[in-house]
């Protein structure tokens, strides 16, 4: 179960890695100051879960590795992150739908992970529900609020609707490592909450005047096996370049 | 002499917890880390050594380490060898914060948290905020995230001046 359970945490240390590098890419470049505060504040959280992720999986593994040696010294298919967290930032309206997605799913996820046999992984889970709770509430109101906006802003949510729709399916994807993880209680069967993600996502895209993604969509997969998009390699060089150029190095 | 050696113990661990809780929170100094409850405890261990266990507020909160490094500072000013201790569990609420330091992040001009962790559940839920200066509950909410993780940033409608809400967690 230990080969199991580093995966997982490996794969969630990654998700919140990647995603809190591409939403800390705004700050100084958000459409008004209240978000410039607002997403790197975001990112803070989403690194911070990182952080106990990566230090926890450290330990399951065994071999000595800390959270740094995680995060910064692996290679591009060594990654095991969702495609969806890997997508570049786009207009504001890409960025708002990507983190609706990611923070409706985890919320699902921490509430069912706060029962989690495994002790350390509940403490993780019970501190980043609380976290992720803010994360959903204000992706959900701008997903509202540029959905039922200008035609403008109806129009980017819409496009970005169709851009991302196509990387959701990859969330709800079972394996023998979550097949494992979910009869030993230690983490939820990640298909076991797609219902729920559909019903919060349902209701705010109601509420956007949003237009549902066609349920049939192809969806595009390969992350958790280390298959990137091209854009990884190019967020990889930025966030590895410190400890590429000067290994080791401490500040 | 057993009894004794407990009995110093104790004066010791008071002590201990006495030097480490006056610390004040590095981003709220109006209020310590023992009355914002991330000073969790200060025991005594076996080798006579205080190790306080302290909690982070949000898991990304940069404050945490200047938090460890001034709780450790001030064991070891006050005589002690010290370590600090993270702990995770039970997670950090903002219902710890006691009666007497909500007064004092009021008299600071942050409104203090002003319901139970369970209200955030809701998907758009609202909270009545009075300003800390002029009390009026007529204020807005002009963003979630303010200036700290813990903060959100409010407007009052009343004396037009904004202010900063301790959030619920």
């Amino acid at each position: 179960m230990k080969e199991e359970l580093y995966e997982l945490l490996l794969r969630l240390a990654d998700d919140h890695l990647i995603l809190g590098h591409r939403v800390s890419e705004w700050c100084g470049h958000a459409p008004t100051l209240e978000e410039d505060l607002a997403l790197p504040n975001i990112a803070l959280d989403l690194i911070g879960q990182a952080r106990s992720l990566y230090t926890y999986a450290g330990e399951v593994e065994g071999k000595g590795r800390d959270e740094d040696q995680l995060a910064y010294l692996r290679l591009e298919r060594d990654y095991r992150n969702l495609l969806l967290v890997e997508r570049p930032n786009g207009d504001f309206a890409h960025t708002i739908l990507r983190q609706l997605y990611f923070s409706v799913f985890m919320q699902a996820w921490w509430r069912e992970a706060v029962k989690s046999t495994d002790e350390t992984l509940a403490a993780i889970a019970a501190k980043a529900v609380k976290e992720t709770v803010y994360h959903v509430r204000h992706a959900a109101e701008w997903t509202i609020r540029l959905g039922d906006g200008t035609a403008e802003s109806a129009r980017r949510m819409a496009d970005a609707v169709e851009a991302l729709d196509r990387y959701t399916g990859e969330m709800f994807a079972s394996d023998a490592v979550t097949d494992a993880l979910a009869e030993a209680g230690i983490a939820p069967d990640p298909a076991s909450l797609k219902a729920e993600w559909d019903r919060v996502i349902a209701e705010v895209f109601a509420e956007a005047m949003l237009e549902m993604p066609d349920a049939q969509t192809y969806q595009q997969t390969g992350g958790r096996q280390g298959k990137h998009g091209e854009e990884m390699g190019f967020l990889l060089a930025d966030l590895q370049y410190m400890q590429r150029a000067y290994p080791g190095m401490t500040w | 002499m057993v009894a004794q050696a407990a009995i110093d113990r104790a004066e010791m661990q008071a002590r201990a917890w006495e030097a480490a809780a006056a610390v004040p929170d590095p981003e709220v100094p109006c209020v310590t880390v023992a009355d914002l409850g991330i000073l969790r405890s200060v025991d005594i261990d076996e080798a006579g050594m205080a190790v306080a266990k302290v909690t982070p507020t949000y898991s990304g909160c940069p404050a945490t380490l200047a938090i460890e490094l001034s709780v450790e500072t001030a064991l070891r000013e006050a005589g002690f060898d010290a370590r600090v201790e993270r702990v995770m569990s039970p997670a950090w609420t903002t219902d710890w914060i006691g009666e007497d330091a909500r007064e004092k992040l009021r008299e600071y001009g942050i409104a203090p948290p002003v319901e139970a962790s369970g209200s955030i559940r809701s998907l758009f839920g609202e909270t009545q905020v009075a300003c800390p200066r002029c009390g009026s509950t007529d204020t807005s909410r002009i963003s979630e995230f303010g200036s700290t993780p813990c903060k959100a940033h409010y407007r009052c409608e009343a004396c037009l001046e904004p202010f900063d809400y301790f959030k619920c967690i």
